[in-house]
């Protein structure tokens, strides 16, 4: 069957230059990866002790979030709740309105992406400036990140170059990632200065200090939560940690796993607005928690599992499928494994449900989540909430799949059956020639014997008890 | 596992159709070691297909035939690291809830995959009598991954003296097999193969093995359609090849 992703996947596929910039970029993240960790029995141990982390966390979510929210507040942070993408936007909307604000600058944040922000702004005439390098890139070209981490992954030097030198014609040339950097830190000093409102996400909410970490590399994190009037920052419910003690863990696995780091150039933690004697920080802070089909997933004990997530990509960085298709191939918000199990659940099966069929579940992705996720485990619960959801379905393309399954399991469930059929497909030979389907377009047909092990058993004697 | 005296052999329902050599090949490897091994006729296929496509009724009615067929104490020996983990990891997690859940345990903990079996219970000892060779190797991902049976399968090339060893760049990754992937999602899983026949081409081995008949497949399916000179082999073939037929 001809889907949207086998479309979209055969677009990717046949981008030549993107296909090779991701590959490039994965090798280097794989390895980089590597190197973090030259002690596996440390990586092991430190695994155990981030699943159980975001375990613990995920155990007691409700009772959490209760005392996070208590302890933000107590902070002077300005909690609110908002159960989907509609309620979010219209609530930082809100604060930017009461403010008279026109434009907001932007840390890196997915949850933004994952509830369409900038364009619900745009449309309501708020102009939303990313400043993290690799979003800013993807605005400027008008495109959705690519990569959870890196967004702007599937872009090489010289297309940033160009991008940069057709928006920036007044800047010198240059296809050097420093002086690139360098240029948009120049250009977003003036917005910075201009713009009274901040918007970033949050990597961990922790709930007994109501502090709000996030890391960062290029420190457009710390200005756009520090320097405007007003920050707010948006995150997923799932977010949350019970303890400060175990932020440490969890930030040298996802720095470790996502680029190799031992730690980012940035951590910040954020813990209110300013005080009275203090000389900067904002005089607002707000913090959005996103729920978004998060306590649905949360309330099945198998699929929860999705939601110790800390969004370190290594998933995608070693996925066979995300490093020929990218994100773009995906077309969804979360891209690769992550997306293949998230999505689904957020979207609904009916929406989003052949991504959890684009996987080989070569287990890759299980290999090196920092918390363990299962992640081929629950792409095979998936796949069977969609074959029981085809059973009802009165679509020619369900019903052929069940009645091929069904007749699979007639034959294969009785030896009898079995013993004509393979008798049956070992006598007609030619079969084998007649190549057809998806299978034969790179492929030869496969071989089929002329003999099934079965027979050559019995007639070596191997069957006789 | 100690030595065991006798052994169950399950075939998997590929090696029956496509390649029963290796079955073969396998059991001879078995029975010359001082095993010995039965081949229960009733068995078909461990339902792994079913299973990963989402279908757990159906492959759960095919499965419960293995059971049936497998019964018994002794170790079942299985040539391939998807069949033995579907059998191993998945089983239990199928019957779960079902009566017949001790039973699949039971089956569950008799399994173990051939190299491993070969390396690690048999020790088995390779006096090779074959010319010097190059030889490339593809790890399936079950072996390296779910079952970590990877290491035995290298072990037991390396007691082959005139044997090579080569492994392909990106040797981790997948071929793009994946069962049902190969038909749902056609064109990656194309180009994964394709990716895969090239890095093993250019190691310039005249030879892949693997203990997964899928990627062999797949990847000698692609490669023999574009071109290049590569055999295909379950590793069980080349050691019975090169150690067990003369003497
Ligand atoms: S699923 Fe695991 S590997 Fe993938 S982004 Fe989340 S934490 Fe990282």
């Amino acid at each position: 069957m001809t889907t949207e992703l086998r479309v979209r996947a055969a677009q990717a596929l046949g981008r030549d230059r993107v296909r090779a910039n991701i590959r490039r970029a994965m090798d280097g993240l794989i390895d980089k990866r590597r190197a973090a960790f030259p002690d596996t029995e440390e990586l092991e141990r430190l695994r155990d002790q981030g699943k159980a982390i975001r375990d613990h966390a995920l155990a007691k979510l409700p009772a959490l979030l209760e005392q996070l929210e208590q302890n933000c507040t107590a902070n002077g942070i300005r909690v609110h709740w908002a159960q989907d993408a509609d309620a979010a936007n219209g609530i930082i909307l809100d604060i930017i309105r009461r403010h008279g604000g026109t434009a907001i600058i932007k840390g890196k944040s997915m949850v933004s992406e994952e509830i369409g922000l900038n364009r619900f702004l745009e449309e309501k005439g708020v102009e939303p400036i990313e400043t993290d390098l690799g979003e800013l890139i993807i605005q400027l070209a008008q495109e959705h990140p690519s990569h959870i981490v890196a967004p702007a992954v599937h872009k090489d030097r010289r297309e940033i170059a160009e991008l940069f030198n057709r928006h920036y014609p007044d800047e010198p040339y240059s296809e050097d990632i420093e002086r690139l950097t360098a240029m948009a830190r120049r250009v977003m000093r003036e917005r910075f200065k201009a713009t009274k409102i901040g918007l970033s996400g949050v990597n961990f909410a922790v709930a007994e200090t109501g502090t709000l970490c996030l890391i960062e590399n290029e420190g457009n994190g710390r200005l756009s939560t520090t320097a405007p009037d007003v920050h707010i920052a948006v995150t997923g419910i799932e977010k949350v940690v019970a303890r400060l003690e175990h932020l440490a863990p969890l930030l040298t696995l996802l720095t470790r796993s996502a680029t190799g780091q031992p730690i980012t150039t940035y951590v910040n933690m954020i813990s209110g607005p300013r005080k009275p004697e203090e000389l900067d920080g904002p005089h607002e802070v707000h913090l959005v928690l996103l729920d978004n089909g998060r306590s649905r997933i949360h309330a099945d004990p198998e699929l929860r599992a999705t939601l110790r997530c800390i969004r370190c990509a290594a998933c995608m960085n070693h996925c066979p499928v995300y490093v020929r298709i990218g994100g773009h191939g995906y077309g969804t918000v979360y891209p690769g494994p992550i997306g293949a199990i998230l999505e689904p659940q957020l979207q609904g099966l009916a929406r989003q449900g052949e991504l959890a069929q684009a996987s080989t579940l070569c287990g890759a992705c299980a290999a090196v989540c920092p918390v363990r996720i299962p992640i081929p485990q629950l792409l095979n619960r998936l796949r069977f909430e969609q074959a029981q959801a085809g059973r009802k379905d009165a679509g020619a393309g369900a019903w052929m799949e069940r009645h091929l399954w069904r007749l699979w399991a007639w034959i294969y469930a009785s030896p009898a059956r079995y013993e004509r059929f393979m008798g049956l497909v070992t006598s007609l030979g030619w079969l084998a020639k007649i190549s057809v389907g998806p299978w034969a377009r790179t492929r030869t047909a496969p071989r089929i014997a002329k003999r099934s092990l079965h027979d050559l058993a019995r007639e070596e004697g191997l069957s006789n008890d | 596992m100690s030595k065991p005296e006798r052994v169950l052999f399950f075939g998997t329902c590929l090696v029956d159709l496509n390649n029963p050599e290796a079955g073969l090949a396998a059991m001879r490897l078995i029975q010359k070691a001082g095993v010995q091994v039965r081949f229960p006729q009733g068995q078909t296929c461990c339902g792994q297909p079913a299973y990963n496509a989402g279908y757990r009724d159906e492959a759960r009615r095919v499965a419960r035939l293995q059971i049936e067929a497998l019964q018994g104490s002794e170790p079942v020996v299985v040539p391939s690291a998807s069949c033995a983990g579907m059998m191993r990891n998945h089983y239990p997690r199928l019957f779960e809830g079902t009566p017949d859940a001790p039973r699949a345990k039971d089956l569950a903990n008799r399994v173990v995959e051939l190299c491993d079996f070969l390396d690690r219970v048999l020790a088995i000892e390779l006096a090779d009598h074959g010319p010097p060779l190059r030889v490339a190797v593809h790890h399936s991902c079950s072996a390296r991954r779910e079952m970590g049976v990877a290491d035995s399968a290298a072990a037991l090339l390396r007691r082959l003296e005139n044997i090579t060893v080569v492994e392909p760049d990106h040797a981790e990754e997948c071929c793009g097999f994946g069962g049902t992937f190969a038909l749902k999602e056609p064109e990656i899983s194309a180009a994964m193969a394709t990716d895969k026949a090239s890095a093993i081409a250019a190691t310039a081995a005249p030879i892949l093995v693997s203990q997964d008949c899928g990627c062999l497949m797949n990847i000698g399916g692609t490669a023999e359609k574009a071109g290049f000179e590569l055999k295909t082999m379950h590793i069980a073939e080349l050691l019975w090849e090169r150690t067990g037929k003369d003497v």
